[in-house]
């Protein structure tokens, strides 16, 4: 029966009982053993109070079951008042009859021994709290005190083993908490009787910082994650980032959103970046990253979206007032309540730590836009490893939560991307990135721009000169000659050389354009005077003609007049010479 | 502290015989030990403080809550309400000098 109602349940095989703590319940693959015992164990605070106090808080408030705590150390007011700091209201559950608190005191001073005895004394009072709020979580914090009190090793050690088994017996799921011990768990080897689920905790620290951590040592009967998991104790309580836990089924719009700066949304095909998508702005120092980043804010905030933006170099006030400089006014929007600036120093706490402070801010204000400037110094303290695992576990976070974020990110050296060292491995995880470069050239140097990639849309390929004024920041088209790229007053002063070129060429031309009009016109009269030359010869050969034709006509008159007076003549002369002859 | 009790100007302070041993024997139900601590106990204060003594036996089977009042976790528990401070002895009570000491009835010799 039994085993056909467990198998119903699919994978698992065993009945949990969440934690309500982010990300523990994943690793646990749904909480800790149901109706069983599980030990917490850890150094001086290393969170084992903190941690049982939430898995009952979580029972209490979530899952309808209410809970015992009973402290051996701590007060029930001093425990209150610790975790009050996490927002739980413990004096109000109990109140509601949802939580029991039970201090049991034990003065060894107090105490005297004589002959045989056993705990029944604790197990009625136990069963006594458990019966009176119907509870069905119980935490023994820390039951170890009990060996500091009793000073009978071995009547404790059979009764523990009784009080675990009655535990199990009254189904309740109960939470114990050990103090690590030498070369074991706890000190008083208490993992000798529970042993369904063992969870360490560890505070380490490195660089003197430190990292809680987590690991589940075992669980009996249930797969769990076996890393070793950072945790935090914020001010929600604890949360343990699994990586594994957030997978890469985010969604991915097809809208576009504006980066602030209009000559760089022209870059990109879209009109812009993918919203939810990440954009990586890197660049050597002063090469302008973070007034991309605020232009990025401004534009979210100018579209009634809200954002939030970390700043790790300048507090909040000095952001408004730099930005203020090239005509950015974040002031108005942190006034409408539109933007937040968390100015801090991350490497004042670990990098987990600082992480999820920052996923507290975010799931608070539930921001769009989501500015992290710059994000090197969220590694400035642990190791490469450390990061890029916390680094993918916030992009995957903002990307599921649909959030467009930007980071910024610091640069050595001169801009090679070859030289960036550890943001190449990051830069793998970003969709979009704008590299900002220097470049020194005239005496000069000038920012320029160009964007590395985009993923999903065409982008343009070309570098561009950034320009940051009072009006803003403006990409300029760079001069771009036969073999040189100029940039600033280089740039301003090839312009002016072809202008005044241009204008050179231009007059040259009008003058040639005159010179021939001039010649034209020349021509012109010139033709009109021998045009003029040309009638007046007509004219004379008209004259010359008719000259002609009248002395041709003459002339044939005179003939005949000749043939005529000739003909006369030779009559005249044969008359006379018949009259001759006659 | 012990030592000022032991002190033997000390017992001068107080309102002398007449004083009230108030003892209180948490048991749980009336087992083997616990019959064991009572027959004990009545048997020390009959022979140390014949008439100056109370005895309450509390069964925390009857009355679990009152358990949390004198902070038991150990049964059988003979707690020592007056004379001041509260004195707790854990066990069956089968060894008498212990109990004496633990009462602060060791004999000032």
């Amino acid at each position: 029966m039994a085993s056909k109602k467990q198998k119903a349940r699919g994978p698992e095989t065993i009945e949990k009982a969440r934690t309500g703590i982010q990300g523990l319940d994943e690793i646990l693959f749904g909480g800790l053993p149901a109706g069983r015992p599980t030990l917490i164990c850890g150094g001086p605070g290393a969170g084992k109070t903190m941690l049982a106090a939430e898995i009952l808080v979580c029972g209490a408030t979530e899952c309808d079951e209410s809970g015992v705590f009973m402290m051996f150390e701590e007060t029930a007011e001093e425990l209150a008042a610790n975790v009050r700091s996490l927002g739980f209201d413990l004096d109000q559950m109990v109140a509601e009859k949802k939580l029991l608190l039970d201090h049991v005191h034990i003065e060894r001073s107090e105490i005297e021994e004589t002959g045989e005895y056993d705990l029944e004394g604790l197990f009625i009072r136990l069963g006594y709290a458990i019966d009176s709020i119907g509870a069905k979580r119980v935490v023994l914090d820390t039951l170890e005190a009990l060996f500091s009190g009793l000073p009978n090793q071995a009547i404790l050690r059979a009764e523990l083993r009784r009080l675990f088994r009655w535990l199990k017996d009254r189904n309740v799921t109960a939470v114990i908490t050990g103090e690590r011990g030498e070369d074991s768990l706890t000190r008083y080897g208490l993992e000798e009787y529970v042993s369904d689920c063992v969870i360490l905790l560890d505070n380490r620290i490195r660089d003197q910082i430190s990292t809680r951590r987590l690991r589940i040592v075992k669980y009996r009967g249930s797969p769990h994650g076996t890393n070793e998991y950072p945790f935090l104790i914020g001010s929600r309580g604890i949360s343990v980032m699994p990586i594994t836990s957030i997978g890469l089924d985010h969604e991915a719009p097809t809208e576009t959103v504006s980066t602030g700066i209009k000559h760089l949304d022209a870059m990109f095909d879209g009109g812009g970046i993918y919203r939810g998508s990440s954009l990586l702005v890197t660049g050597s120092a002063g090469t302008g990253k973070s007034s991309i980043a605020a232009s990025f804010v401004a534009a979210a905030c100018q579209r009634g979206e809200r954002a939030i933006m970390f700043a790790y170099e300048e507090s909040e006030e000095q952001v408004i007032r730099n930005m203020r400089s090239i005509g950015i006014d974040l002031a108005k929007f942190v006034k409408k309540g539109l933007l937040q600036i968390h100015a801090s120093r991350p490497t004042l706490q670990g990098l987990e730590q600082h992480l999820v402070m920052m996923y507290d801010t975010i799931n608070d204000f539930d921001p769009q836009v989501v500015v992290v400037d710059p994000m090197t110094d969220l590694g400035g303290n642990a190791e490469e490893s450390d990061v890029k695992p916390t680094l993918i576990r916030l992009v995957d976070f903002m990307k599921r939560k649909g959030i467009t974020t930007c980071f910024t990110s610091l640069i050595s050296g001169t801009g090679n991307i070859d030289q960036e060292g550890p943001q190449v491995n990051v830069s793998s995880l970003m969709d979009t990135w704008i590299l900002l470069r220097n470049i020194e050239y005239n005496g000069e140097r000038n920012r320029t721009l160009f964007v590395l990639k985009s993923r999903g849309m065409s982008h343009s390929n070309q570098i561009r000169e950034f320009v940051m004024s009072d009006k803003g920041i403006t990409l300029v088209d760079i001069y771009q000659g036969t073999d040189k790229v100029l940039t600033g007053t280089a740039r301003v002063a090839q312009a002016e050389k072809e202008a005044a070129l241009k204008d050179l060429r231009q007059r040259e031309m009008q003058r040639r354009l005159a010179e021939i009009e001039l010649k034209r016109k020349e021509i012109e009269m010139q033709r009109a005077t021998l045009e003029a030359e040309a009638a007046a010869a007509a004219r004379e050969a008209d004259v010359l003609a008719a000259e002609a034709a009248y002395l041709q006509t003459s002339e044939e008159r005179s003939a005949q007049d000749m043939k005529q007076s000739r003909a006369a003549a030779a009559s005249k002369e044969k008359a006379s010479n018949r009259k001759v002859r006659s | 502290m012990t030592s000022t009790r032991k002190d033997p100007i000390a017992p001068k302070k107080k309102p002398d015989p007449s004083s009230e041993y108030q003892l209180r024997l948490y048991v749980a139900g009336y087992t083997a030990k616990a019959k064991a601590a009572i027959e004990n106990l009545t048997r020390i204060c009959e022979t140390h403080l014949k008439g100056r003594y109370q005895i309450e036996v509390i069964d925390l089977l009857v009355n679990p809550k009152l358990a949390a009042g004198d902070q038991i976790l150990a049964v059988p528990t003979l707690v020592r309400h007056l004379p001041e401070p509260i004195k707790k002895i854990i066990g069956d009570l089968s060894n008498e000098d212990r109990v004496l000491v633990g009462l602060d009835l060791q004999p000032i010799s």
